[in-house]
């Protein structure tokens, strides 16, 4: 059925939330440390569980493949709820601070992907 | 008639988002294969098409929440929302290869670690520039720069003003956008092709909005990877900014 996908999602997804808050409360911090981050460990490892058992049929699969597929639609969402005047009102200091920081992380990003084709496995690699 | 119509979308605010937001991709799509001649992915141009309608809802509404604040668009607020969007996030973890994540888990980890630092020293540099020289509004200001929930979580742990949390979060809004907008682009650049690359992505990058949506412009794929790691990112960040780096921030400006 396909609800038996869903409720999986949902409960990693929830489980995953409970996890990160907890540990957030732990560190004495208010907000959620990777509580999503957990989720889709656990979700990881819960599709290998099922799958090695011969419980996860393509029905079942369909219920967490379509939010998975919703995923772009979302963001688009996102985008459009998105703070925009706010953002640019920030003036120039905000500007130049969010410029700069892109910046040098696509340029650290850039180096540490480029030292990546030294290694034993193939870039082409199909995912 | 038209009274009709709003009420209609008021009260199936989720339904009417889902029509909204497929039209928009529909529209991005045609743009991508015709005008573009498919060199542009159809998502990179949905998502700057999203931004625009929320720079247009924002003037309109005067609210915060962009398009969303508009009556009749109220349900792009729920889609685009922060549940809806870790649920979707979380749905992409299936197709991730338990191998990749683990083999690049400590690269993501490092790149994590490396993506909060940095953008916090560019941040309190830039704001030194601009002539503060306060420990709390430095640090705030910094930690903006990681993303915009650290920044406001930082200054109201360390008692910032009001104008500065602001700015801090203008500084993380605008950061996020920028990668969204920027990553298809810079793609090639950051030799983006691998799940590997792309947790090197998420952890540098930062904010979950801007990795997810700028992965999402420039291959689905990779997706789950980037998002895996930058998860942590603002837990990170509101976890070291108002301890670790304040103090750092304190002892440098006393001297």
């Amino acid at each position: 059925m396909i609800i038996y996908g869903t409720a999986l999602l949902a409960l990693c997804h929830m489980l995953g939330i409970i996890c990160g808050e907890s540990l957030g409360r732990a560190l004495g911090m208010k907000t959620n440390v990777g509580g999503v981050g957990i989720a889709m460990l656990l979700l990881v490892g819960m599709r290998a569980w099922l799958h090695g058992r011969g419980r996860l049929c393509p029905t079942t699969e369909g219920g967490v493949n379509y939010w998975g597929a919703i995923y772009i639609p979302v963001v688009v969402a996102m985008a459009m709820s998105q703070n925009v005047i706010s953002a640019l009102r920030g003036g120039p200091m905000a500007i130049i601070a969010a410029v700069v920081t892109v910046l040098a992380c696509g340029l650290c990003i850039s180096l540490i992907n480029r030292a990546e084709k030294v290694g034993s496995q193939p870039a082409d690699k199909p995912l | 008639m038209w009274e009709i119509i709003e009420k209609a979308a008021k009260d199936n605010g989720l339904v009417a988002a889902f029509a909204v937001v497929g039209l928009v991709m529909l529209a991005s799509g045609f743009i991508s294969r015709k005008l573009t001649l498919g060199r542009v992915q159809g998502s990179a141009i949905a998502i700057l098409i999203g931004l625009a309608l929320a720079w247009v809802g924002g003037k309109v509404s005067g609210g915060t929440k962009g398009l969303a604040d508009v009556a009749l668009f109220s349900g792009i607020g729920l889609l685009g929302g922060t549940m809806l969007r870790d649920f979707a996030i979380v749905a992409t973890a299936f197709e991730v290869h338990p191998g990749e994540a683990r083999r690049s888990g400590w690269i993501g980890f490092f790149a994590l670690m490396l993506g909060t630092v940095l953008p916090f020293l560019v941040g309190v540099c830039v704001a030194r520039a601009f002539g503060y020289t306060d420990a709390v509004s430095l640090t705030t200001l910094g930690a903006g720069a990681v993303t915009y929930i650290v920044g406001p979580v930082t200054g109201t742990a360390i008692g910032a003003s009001s104008e500065v949390i602001a700015l801090s979060i203008a500084t993380g809004v605008l950061k996020a956008i920028l990668v969204m907008v920027s990553t298809p682009a810079a793609a090639e650049f950051m030799r983006l092709k691998t799940p590997r690359s792309a947790m090197v992505f998420g952890g540098l990058a930062g904010t979950v909005s801007g990795v997810t949506a700028g992965l999402a412009a420039t291959d689905r794929k990779l997706v789950p990877y980037g998002a895996l790691v930058a998860t942590f990112h603002t837990g990170i960040g509101c976890l070291l900014c108002p301890s670790l780096f304040f103090i750092a921030v304190k002892a440098i400006v006393r001297q």
